[in-house]
């Protein structure tokens, strides 16, 4: 995986789902899943409300 | 469930919902589903809305409203309070909604008009026949369904997948976001106003909000556009604002959302799909308002498909009149706010306190804002000199 989602802080809203230019993130339930087609572009990361998404250096 | 509808609907927030209750009432077979258990829940929003657009779809009722506001007042940076939006008649203006509440009658509308619903059920993709989008792919308790319509709706909010799937960019850049948080605090004075902060002391590239809830209770929240966030998250913002401003408050729910603000884009129609809503990117650049802009497009959404059905043709040229219509209404005004909007993010908390001291003396409090900015724009014609056009 490429983008660790920290579900403890998640408050599953979708925002990360929405910005996602490789459409690689899906808001399933109450967790976030990452799909391989993730470029590591860290676009996600920036815009989270609450910071619960790191880029996998 | 059947093996095929009308009409699908994906998504049942306000846009949803209200495109399928017309379909529904026209005779239209329609399937709404929604992924969440629960319609409406967790809560993506401030709540507040006016009435006027509010009565277009629905009678007020008092199991949703939350509070009635008499209007909103903005504070300047320097905390200038600008007064504004009062209801001459009625003296309120507006409602704080209990969204939990009416995002669920406005589903129980559309149920009770014929439509079917289904909760805990996730678009995964869209079906293809002869290149042509023919339902979608659904997911209903771990199990993957196959179901057929003539239309698919994309009403699926910010996230917009669907738009995508069906070759619709609808990507949000950093810039095209405001990323929130908001708490709902209790144990303050809320007041009988909407009233927004603005400033980048409090809210870089938005504003802070304090939407009253009942007595003793508000949404208190902040936005700040995407490109600006990453150093510092909306949430830290917040916890800051409470610390200095209203340390007696309690935290008894907590909120957190994007909400689009990159005005109209480029296509909102394809063979066979049409968005609605944040899917469509048709909330507010401006306010962040979209309730009302989601159930607007779904009404025009519906009525379309009422026609593709009549005329059996579900291509671009049937479901074009959809983008025609919104955009010669909600569209004209995303306009005029984006407008704005890009003018707002650029001006220092200086510039902000000057605008708020040219309005001394007038009185702003029944008047919207659209009839505030030309008053703005005679007083400060340089600062807002790229607003020219708006006036002009
Ligand atoms: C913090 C915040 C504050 C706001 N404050 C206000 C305000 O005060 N006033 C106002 O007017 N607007 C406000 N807004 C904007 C407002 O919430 C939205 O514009 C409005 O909810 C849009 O309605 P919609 O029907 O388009 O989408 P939504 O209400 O977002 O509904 C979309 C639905 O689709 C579902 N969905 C998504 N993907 C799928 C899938 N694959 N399968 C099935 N279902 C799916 C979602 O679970 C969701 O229920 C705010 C937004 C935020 C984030
Ligand atoms: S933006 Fe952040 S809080 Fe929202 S769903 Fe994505 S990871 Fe969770
Ligand atoms: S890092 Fe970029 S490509 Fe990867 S999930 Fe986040 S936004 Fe998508």
């Amino acid at each position: 995986m490429s983008v660790n989602v920290n579900r403890y802080k998640c408050g599953y809203c979708g925002a990360c789902v929405g910005v996602c230019p490789a459409g690689a993130l899906e808001l399933v339930e109450t967790w976030i899943e990452v799909e391989d087609t993730c470029t590591r572009c860290g676009v996600c990361a920036k815009i989270c409300p609450v910071g619960a998404l790191a880029v996998i250096k | 469930m059947k093996s095929r509808y009308d009409v699908i609907v994906v998504g049942a927030g306000p846009g949803g919902s209200i495109t399928a209750k017309t379909c529904a009432e026209a005779g239209l077979e329609v399937l709404l589903i929604e992924k969440r258990q629960e319609i409406g829940d967790p809560v993506r929003c401030a709540e507040g809305l006016g009435k006027e657009g509010l009565i277009r779809h629905i009678q007020p009722d008092k199991r949703w409203i939350a509070a009635e506001v008499k209007g909103s007042k903005i504070l300047a940076p320097d905390g200038t309070e600008i007064k504004m939006s009062e209801e001459a008649s009625s003296g309120k203006a507006g409602y704080n909604l209990d969204r939990k509440v009416f995002d669920r009658a406005l589903a129980q509308k559309a149920a009770m008009a014929g439509s079917e619903v289904m909760v805990k059920t996730r678009a995964t993709g869209l079906l293809r026949k002869n290149g042509h989008i023919s339902g979608i792919n659904a997911m209903y308790m771990g199990e993957n369904h196959e179901i057929n319509a003539d239309i698919v709706i994309g009403a699926d909010g910010v996230e917009s997948k669907i738009g995508r799937w069906g070759g619709i960019d609808t990507c949000l850049k950093p810039a095209d976001i405001n990323t929130c948080t908001q708490f709902l605090v209790s144990n303050i004075d809320a007041g009988e106003y909407n009233k927004f902060f603005m400033g980048e002391k409090y809210a870089p590239g938005g504003y802070l909000w304090l939407f009253p809830k009942g007595e003793h209770m508000a949404n208190v929240g902040l936005g700040i556009i995407g490109s600006k966030c990453g150093n510092v998250r909306p949430i830290s913002l917040l916890h800051k604002f409470m610390d200095s401003y209203m340390p007696q408050g309690k935290i008894i729910e907590i909120v957190v959302g994007g909400v689009p603000v990159c005005g109209p884009i480029e296509r909102t129609v394809a063979d066979n799909l049409i968005l609605v809503g944040d899917a469509a990117r048709q909330s507010d650049p401006l306010t962040g308002g979209g309730i009302i802009n989601a159930m607007d497009a779904g009404k025009i959404a519906g009525e379309v498909c009422i026609r593709a059905k009549e005329e059996e043709d579900y291509s671009v040229k049937t479901l074009r009149e959809y983008e025609d219509r919104w955009r010669a209404t909600i569209g004209k005004e995303l306009s005029k706010s984006l407008m704005v909007k890009n003018l707002l993010i650029k001006i220092t908390d200086e510039q902000l306190n000057q605008l708020a001291h040219s309005l001394s003396g007038i009185d702003t409090s029944k008047m919207a804002l659209p009839k505030v900015l030309p008053i703005l724009f005679k007083k400060n014609p340089k600062l807002l000199w790229e607003l020219r056009s708006l006036f002009m």
